[in-house]
């Protein structure tokens, strides 16, 4: 796409996600970033229908050309949010800014947004390139049939539909019909593309494939995508950034990785992948790490985090399946272990997990091995040691 | 056992039922070409003067003319007050719309004398001399419930995130109607005004109460069968009339496919 193609005042594509910041930056930032930064601005929204407060007090800030997924389970207020601010749904309380206008008294289809739905709704009686051009006629457009039909030429080429302009709507396939909602909504060059659950009418291959294309969309057009969805995988692949939703509230916003490392709640570490839970107790904590005895292991010390109580308060610790080490002996390199019981086990190909029976608790264990390493083969039955370090643990409250 | 019995009676049930509908329209054709004015066997012999002689009718022929004034005004109206009515039906939930749906249907099931006595009373008491424009009025009443049911089937079928999607990209209320709402229903919209135009094309009891001094056709026909000599004349009308009302059903019908093939592109795709 040429340069042009891009909103004056976007930052191109190239700007630093922050996806890539580096791992080792501890901060979560839930709250909003500083200053103009913020594309668009959301403080304190709530939609209530009725009696039902279907989104509540949410507060959050998206970047300028960032990929942002908002993330939850099924009747968690996602679409919700969208639509207010696409403007089909008005806030009950709290204010929706774009590019530091407030969106309150502009109308749907004058708001600098477009979006992809999950029906797609393609129009069914114009074709593939009247489908595109929809919106180039519409009023207060004032583009040449010769400027349209470059700009919708352009369009098809960028969402890889060269050539088929004339098809008639119903003569797509699922992933076409994909593209023509995309191009159709790009080809206005909104400041953000709002999709809701774009790729939930495709089968896996088709989902897998279109996850790639849509990143490789975003970052060449520059424009701040929001896309909602339930599959937690296909956001921590596509975002630079993410938000968890539960009953109307976010629960954290964050990078995928750091969602999947430093989960703030039990809920959003249960969301996203799997998770065992372990019981602890703290034995000291100073500014740098903390001493915690943990049910059925021993004492292991990991780094404070704000979640892990004073010394002798109780805390729930999470701790990811792949990090757990198995081995016959003791394993040397874990801080601690513990003797378990092989109950069953599940092969995914690349993986193997192990639900193991450990003294102390009542549910089973998750330990996830790598497939080929040489000590990953267990039968159930089978008695061994399953240990982890202390920095794998995160404190949830 | 029973199953055998039945493929073999079932066959024989079928065909008398269809004879039964069907056969004494099919005297109309056949003695609209016979050259005699006596409706019995043995025919005489083939002749076409009958439709000949329909041109000289100038009666007939503005019997006819006040039939299409009188469908087209009430198809119109229908189809529009139908169309806004089973977009209120679709797109909104109100209370008692179940209800209102029930009361819409009604003058479909009511007996149409007792309809047409009430509203000869109603005009009468309101001071409105009875004329085309009583009958266009009767007709809309009658034609109204086939109206809604055919444009709720298919607005039924209209993906409301349609028109979202048009004033997403832009498109003002009144935009989104013209560029996506109607085109989308249009086929719709046509079956529905064919629809319309039949059924008050063919309406009798309502006409026959509510004309005034213009008869509508088949008021005017019912008065001419008391005429022999005219007898075929009407049949050679009655045949026309028949090809007619089947072209109109089935572009009707045909219109009606198309509206479901144009929202099938919608099918298959889970709703948020
Ligand atoms: N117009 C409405 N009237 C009443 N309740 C509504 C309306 N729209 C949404 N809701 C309710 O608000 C809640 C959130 O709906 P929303 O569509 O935002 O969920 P979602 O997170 O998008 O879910 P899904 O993943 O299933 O699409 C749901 O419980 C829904 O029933
Ligand atoms: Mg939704």
């Amino acid at each position: 796409m040429s340069s042009n193609q891009r909103p004056a005042g976007q930052a191109p594509a190239t700007a630093p996600a922050p996806a890539m910041a580096p791992a080792a930056d501890p901060a979560p930032e839930p709250g909003p970033v500083a200053g103009a930064a913020a594309l668009v601005r959301m403080q304190g929204v709530t939609k209530s229908f009725g009696s039902f407060t279907a989104v509540e007090s949410v507060d959050l800030d998206l970047r300028a050309g960032e990929f942002f997924s908002l993330l939850g389970p099924s009747g968690c207020g996602k679409s919700t949010l969208l639509r207010m601010i696409a403007g089909f749904e008005e806030p009950t309380r709290g204010t929706i800014a774009i590019d530091g206008r407030p969106m309150a008294e502009v109308a749907p289809n004058r708001r600098p947004t477009n979006m992809v739905f999950q029906s797609y709704a393609i129009f069914p009686h114009l074709n593939v390139a009247d489908n595109i051009a929809f919106g180039l006629r519409s009023p207060g457009q004032s583009l040449s049939r010769t400027e349209i039909a470059a700009r919708v030429d352009e369009m098809l080429a960028t969402v890889g539909l060269g050539g088929l302009g004339q098809r008639g709507a119903n003569e797509l396939s699922g992933g076409q019909r994909q593209r023509v909602a995309l191009a159709r909504a790009l080809i206005l060059r909104p400041k953000v593309l709002l999709l809701d659950e774009p790729l939930s009418a495709l089968d896996k291959k088709l989902r897998e494939q279109m996850q790639i294309e849509l990143r490789r969309l975003q970052r060449q057009v520059g424009i701040t995508f929001l896309m909602v969805t339930h599959d937690q995988y296909e956001a921590m692949t596509i975002s630079d950034r993410c938000g968890v939703m539960f009953g109307g509230r976010l629960a954290q916003v964050a990078s995928p990785k750091e969602l999947y490392q430093r989960p703030v709640t039990r809920q959003v570490a249960e969301f996203i992948g799997g998770i065992n839970f372990l019981s602890g107790r703290v034995s000291a904590r100073d500014a740098e790490s903390a001493s915690v005895e943990v049910k059925g292991f021993g004492t292991v010390t990991m780094p404070t985090e704000p979640a892990i109580p004073a010394a002798g308060g109780q805390i729930t610790l999470g701790l990811r399946p792949e990090r757990f080490y198995l081995a016959p002996e003791r394993p040397a390199e874990t801080e601690v272990a513990a003797a378990a019981t092989v109950e069953d086990f599940a092969f995914y190909g690349e993986t193997i997990h192990y639900y193991l029976r450990l003294d102390g608790y009542d549910a089973p264990v998750i330990a996830a091995v790598t497939n080929f390493q040489r000590a990953a083969h267990f039968a159930p039955g089978d008695r061994l040691f399953a240990g982890f370090r202390g920095r794998a643990l995160v404190a949830l409250p | 056992m029973m199953r055998r019995l039945a493929s073999g009676v079932l066959p024989i049930y079928a065909l008398l039922y269809l004879a039964f509908l069907y056969l004494p329209i099919l005297f109309l054709p056949l003695f609209s070409f016979n050259d005699s004015k006596i409706l019995a066997f043995p025919m005489s012999g083939f002749t076409t003067k009958w439709y000949a002689a329909l041109g000289h009718e100038t009666q007939l022929l503005n019997a006819l003319g006040n039939s299409i004034i009188v469908g087209l005004f009430s198809t119109v109206f229908a189809t529009a007050i139908g169309s806004l009515t089973a977009r209120a039906i679709t797109r909104y939930r109100f209370p008692l719309r179940r209800s209102s749906q029930a009361l819409q249907m009604a003058p479909l099931v009511m007996p149409e004398v007792i309809v047409a006595v009430s509203l000869l009373i109603m005009f009468l008491s309101l001071g409105l001399s009875l004329s085309l424009f009583t009958v266009a009025l009767a007709h809309v009443l009658v034609t109204i419930p086939y109206s809604i049911s055919i444009m709720t089937s298919a607005f039924e079928q209209f993906d409301d995130s349609l028109e979202e999607a048009a004033i997403d990209l832009g498109e003002g209320e009144w935009g989104a109607l013209r560029r996506v709402t109607l085109p989308v229903v249009a086929p719709g919209i046509v079956s529905s005004l064919l629809v319309g135009f039949t059924v008050s094309f063919d309406e009798f009891i309502m006409a026959f109460f509510l004309t005034g001094t213009e008869p509508t056709l088949p008021v005017y026909i019912w008065s001419q069968v008391r005429f022999p000599a005219k007898l075929p004349i009407v049949l050679a009308l009655g045949t026309l009339l028949i090809l007619a009302s089947l072209a109109l059903l089935l572009a009707a019908e045909y219109f009606r496919r198309r509206s479901l093939r144009l929202s099938a592109v919608q099918e298959g795709v889970p709703i948020a």
